[in-house]
Order: structure tokens, then C-alpha cells, then sequence
């Protein structure tokens, strides 16, 4: 079936999010924020938790989140989600809390609130952004920035000597007694964008169940950042991102 | 009939909060505030009141739990010392900002830097100037004796949710650490789900039946509604400043000279005030309660009357600033205090008066 051939059955295949809001994003066009806001939006309609679910948003390219999908948000100091997380899902035991979080807040400034979150078995989801720079300041080095990848601050690449290593968090996450689903997704392909649908629904499944901490790393784009077209800057994810941040769970209890 | 017990300050502000209705409580161990959590965790409210208790990982991730939890339109509570309270600033900003709830106790110690576990009151620019970033205020309760720190905890509780602002308990480490007598405030039980949802329309608690979302944030990058943020902020605190400033005087009626200082030290300087009244030198004592709002007018009315007045404190000299701005410079203002931990007796208060106003024996 031709794509107009399908505009002309007048069947609906697809339609807006019901709780996508109307407000247009500011995010940079072919940024991976879009897709994972809507596969969010899209969960926490099937699950039917819309009124018990608490997001808590980051500091980054996604602190205005909290614009976007249409549950009660709270926002976080830089770092902090998941220690917010922590109180909201304590004093409310049947809500559904989860945090949003680039690299940047998660694996950097808020590496203590991220593992000890964890490590206590907090009944919340984090979804982690890795796109490996740091968006919303301009093209910083990232904790998760490749060995060798140009940013605003390591204009001649990543070194080692110098910058440290790429972390990988979710690895360490998944280390951690307390979590119960660690998983890495990316959104850059039709297919990787339903497997990480697939793996939220589950993620949120487990806080609806009360089963710990749940972890899903969505490695994503920056075309901004990274200097490249969208198309590219996909290519280059696929190159290079995935050899470090290889798909698929890390973690399934 | 009211049941006294004996018990030190920190575990008064433990037992305070559990009977207050407090929803929950997140803390770090730092000495000399650490019986507030150990007293908590051996209650084990959870089973009681339903009360959470929460040992954080740092300071810092406590006081985000306090915002989150404040956020959510909980009753929410933590404790810390000088540096610990330093760590928390950022929160604390953020929850001035947002316009929450929460209730912070510090149990000062001796800085800066790492200093002593021994008392001290230097922290006292940090919580009636700001100690975050931004143009904000805390309400800040002082407590000096066990019977107000569990009596402040209600009040401080309260007054958060009234101007819906973080309010402060200053303590210094004596009235955190030393044993008194203290009749505990009666239970009240803790608000439940469906009435936070009444009486706290703003929390971001989970949509419910509400047909719109709340969001709870500090962030406003429009310059004008940034200011408007602002200037809501200023207008409750000017609300306070004008309905909270407290104080408490003693012997100020027939006082010729006026000893203006706050907590464990005002309770030491009344007692250099009864030797000196003793010995024939009429001197009063105003003890400020609230430091923020401080008890301006207060002051300035006994500014009139006294011929001058000395400050005393565990600092360098901090809350003599306000003092001067409310004597508005017409009468002589000292100070004496000591540092480092070291609590000073009546007599190096008394001997420091009449240092400082030789002519009061004279007379």
C-alpha cells in the first residue's frame, strides 16, 4: 500500500498522543527528545495511569518536559530527579513516578541520586538520555562523550589523559541489587523506536507493580550538538555510539 | 494531665515531628544533630502515624527529597549542622522559589569550614540573608530551650504552610544536645491523600480527577513574568515581616542599657543580667525569637529608652548588624562573643558589659 493510497482509504493509522500537549517543542529538529516524549506520553495513556503518574524533569535540553506530556510534573534541581523521585513515590505508594534525565544531570552531577536512588530499590522509572554532549549549554563534554569526539570543551576530541572515559552507567546500574530493569534502547531507526516503546511500557509496568528501580537508556542524537544533519548525525549514532552503548537489556528480573 | 519528659533537644524535635503530623522526614547524619534521625528511625513512625523516615546519601540528596516531597504537598522535614546546612543551600533556594512548603532545623556548630562539633551561632548571616542564591527569605525560629524545639517544629510547620515558604529552626548546639524538661505537643493526625488534594491545589501529586496538570518549578526564563515571580516572593515577605517578628523581654521596663542576644546565650546573658541587677545596673534583655523577620521595632522603641546596648553571641558579630540598623546608629551598640565552640559564663558577659559601658557602675 502507497502512502496515498492509504490517505485515500480514510482509515486512521495514526494519530497525536492524547496526552502530547499542543505546545510546540524547542527542541532541535531530528532530536531523539520528540520521539522518546511521544513514546512516553503513549505509555502512560495505555497503562491508564495518567492520574497517578508524577514526572519529575531534569536540568538539560529536556527541563522543560514538564511543557509536553500532560501529567503532573515537578522539576528538579540539576542532578536531583531521582532524590525528588524518591519522596514523591514514598509518600505516594500508588503513584507512578519517573525521571527524565540526560547524561549530563544522570552520570555526572547527579551520579550520587542516580545510583543510591537505585541502589535503595526506589519504585520509580528513570529514562535516561544519552546523547553523549550536552545540549541545552552548547556542545559540552558529556560524561558519556566517546573517546575522541569533538565538543565545546574537548575541541580536539575526547583523550583519555585528559577527559577520562566514557561511563557507562547503566552497566553500574545494573550492578545494583536494588534495580529490577536495566535496559539501553535508542530511537533512530522505526524498529529501535518500538523496541524502546516496548521496553518504557515495561519499565512502568514494574513501578505499577511495585517491583524497584527501572532503568531504560534511550542512546540518542544531538545534531546541534554534534555538528551534523539529523540524517547524519542518525548515521553517526549507528557508527560509533552503538559500538560503546551497545542495544538491548543489561538487566531483567 | 501533660506528661513531662526529659530529653534532649534533638530527640525533642524527633518526637515533635511524629505528634506534629509530619508526612516525612529525610536526613544525613552530621554531629551534633544526629539523635533528630536516630530518635526517628527507633520510633519507627511508619507504624504509627504512617510517618516516612528516610537516611539520604548526603545532605544534598536530602533536601531534594524535602523539595520533592514539599512539591507533592506533604509536610515534609530535615535536619542538619553548619556544614551540612551549607550543602543544602541550593535546595533550600529552590524551594523558596517555588514557593513550598518545608520545614529545615540546623543545630549549629562552630565554622567555617570543617570546624568543631561544639556549639556555636555563626550561621546566622547565612539564614536570615539569604544562604542561596536569589532574593529570598527564610522564616527562621530560634529556639533556646528543648521545650522550644519541639514547640517550634509545630509552629515552623505551620507557618511554612500558611506563606507557603521554607521556614528555619536555628538552634545552637547546647539547646540541640543538652536535657530538659519538655511536655510534648499533643498528636494531630497527618493530612490524608484526599485532603492535600484540598487544601493544596498546586501540589504535583498525580492529575486525580483535576482536569489540568501542576507543575512545580522554579524556572521562568521570560525576563518579565521572572519578575513578577519575584515580586510575589517580595510581597509574602513583606506579608511576614509585618505579622511574624516575635521576641521576648525581660527586666526592659526600668532598663537603662539593653542586652540584645538569641537562643542557648540569651539564657546565659539573663543570667549575668540578674548578677548585674544585683549590683544595682539596670539592664534589660530582648530576645529576639524570630530572626527573620527580626524584631526591628522592638528594638528601636528600647533604643529610645537605653543608653546603649551590647549583642551577644557565638560569632564574630553577625546579628549586631541588625540590631545597629534598628538602633539606627543613635545609641552605642557592642558586641561580645566567642568562637570556635566556646560558650562563655555570666561573668565574661557581665565583665564584657561593663567593658563595654564602664560608666553603668559609676551611675
Amino acid at each position: 500500500m502507497t502512502t496515498e493510497e492509504i490517505i485515500q482509504s480514510g482509515k486512521k493509522v495514526y494519530e497525536r498522543p492524547r496526552l502530547l500537549t499542543e505546545n510546540i517543542t524547542h527542541y532541535c529538529p531530528g532530536c531523539g527528545h520528540g520521539v522518546v516524549h511521544k513514546l512516553v506520553a503513549e505509555v502512560i495513556d495505555e497503562l491508564g495511569i495518567e492520574d497517578r503518574t508524577v514526572g519529575v524533569a531534569p536540568v538539560g535540553c529536556a527541563v522543560f518536559a514538564y511543557n509536553y506530556i500532560d501529567v503532573d510534573w515537578i522539576e528538579a534541581a540539576h542532578g536531583r530527579a531521582p532524590a525528588i523521585a524518591t519522596a514523591v513515590s514514598r509518600l505516594y505508594p500508588n503513584d507512578v513516578v519517573f525521571t527524565y534525565q540526560g547524561d549530563g544531570d544522570l552520570a555526572a552531577i547527579g551520579t550520587a541520586e542516580t545510583i543510591h536512588a537505585a541502589n535503595r530499590g526506589e519504585n520509580i522509572v528513570i529514562i535516561f538520555i544519552n546523547n553523549a554532549i550536552y545540549g541545552m549549554t552548547g556542545g559540552q563534554m558529556a560524561p558519556t562523550t566517546l573517546l575522541g569526539q569533538k565538543t565545546a570543551t574537548t575541541p580536539y576530541g575526547r583523550q583519555a589523559d585528559l577527559n577520562g572515559f566514557p561511563i557507562k552507567i547503566s552497566d553500574i546500574l545494573a550492578q545494583l541489587d536494588g534495580t529490577c530493569y536495566v535496559t539501553r534502547q535508542a530511537v533512530f531507526t522505526t524498529a529501535a523506536t518500538r523496541k524502546t516503546k516496548a521496553a518504557l511500557k515495561k519499565a512502568f509496568q514494574n513501578a505499577m507493580a511495585h517491583k524497584g528501580t527501572s532503568v531504560v537508556e534511550v542512546v540518542s542524537n544531538c545534531p546541534s550538538g554534534w555538528k551534523l544533519s539529523p540524517e547524519k548525525a542518525n548515521e553517526w549514532l549507528n557508527e560509533h555510539m552503538l559500538e560503546k552503548y551497545p542495544l538491548g537489556d543489561i538487566k531483567n528480573v | 494531665m501533660e506528661e513531662v519528659k526529659l530529653m534532649k533537644g534533638n530527640e525533642a524535635i524527633a518526637h515533635a515531628a511524629i505528634r506534629a503530623g509530619i508526612d516525612g522526614y529525610f536526613g544525613y547524619p552530621i554531629t551534633p544533630q544526629s539523635e533528630v534521625l536516630e530518635t526517628l528511625e527507633a520510633e519507627m513512625p511508619w507504624r504509627t502515624t504512617g510517618m516516612v523516615v528516610l537516611q539520604a546519601e548526603s545532605e544534598v540528596a536530602a533536601i531534594n527529597m524535602v523539595y520533592g516531597g514539599a512539591a507533592a504537598g506533604k509536610a515534609v522535614m530535615t535536619s542538619s549542622s553548619s556544614p551540612g546546612i551549607s550543602l543544602k543551600q541550593e535546595g533550600i533556594s529552590y524551594i523558596a522559589a517555588a514557593e513550598l512548603p518545608a520545614l529545615i532545623v540546623n543545630v549549629m556548630r562552630g565554622g567555617p569550614g570543617l570546624g568543631t562539633i561544639q556549639p556555636s551561632q555563626a550561621d546566622y548571616f547565612q539564614a536570615t540573608k539569604g544562604g542561596g542564591h536569589g532574593d529570598y527569605h527564610l522564616i527562621v525560629l530560634s529556639p533556646a530551650s528543648v521545650q522550644e524545639m519541639a514547640d517550634f517544629v509545630v509552629e515552623g510547620i505551620d507557618l511554612s504552610f500558611k506563606y507557603r515558604t521554607p521556614v528555619m529552626i536555628l538552634a545552637d548546639g547546647v539547646v540541640g544536645q543538652m536535657m530538659e524538661k519538655v511536655v510534648l505537643p499533643p498528636f494531630r493526625p497527618r493530612r490524608t491523600d484526599e485532603q492535600v488534594r484540598e487544601q493544596c491545589p498546586w501540589a504535583a501529586m498525580g492529575k486525580g480527577d483535576r482536569k489540568h496538570r501542576n507543575i512545580v518549578t522554579s524556572l521562568e526564563l521570560d525576563p518579565a513574568p521572572m519578575e513578577v515571580n519575584n515580586e510575589r516572593l517580595q510581597a509574602t515577605y513583606k506579608r511576614i515581616a509585618e505579622n511574624e517578628a516575635r521576641c521576648k523581654e525581660f527586666y526592659t521596663d526600668d532598663a537603662e542599657y539593653l542586652i540584645v542576644a538569641f537562643g542557648s546565650i540569651a539564657r546565659i546573658s539573663l543570667k549575668a543580667i540578674e548578677e548585674m541587677r544585683e549590683m544595682g545596673i539596670k539592664v534589660g534583655l530582648l530576645r529576639p525569637v524570630t530572626l527573620w523577620p527580626f524584631p526591628t521595632k522592638e528594638i528601636e522603641r528600647l533604643s529610645k529608652q537605653v543608653k546603649g546596648i551590647l549583642t551577644v553571641e557565638l560569632n564574630a558579630g553577625q546579628m549586631i548588624e541588625d540590631v545597629k540598623l534598628a538602633a539606627e546608629c543613635k545609641i552605642p551598640v557592642h558586641h561580645f562573643g566567642r568562637m570556635g565552640g566556646i560558650v562563655p559564663n555570666p561573668g565574661e558577659i557581665t565583665h564584657a558589659f561593663l567593658s563595654a559601658f564602664p560608666e553603668a557602675k559609676q551611675n
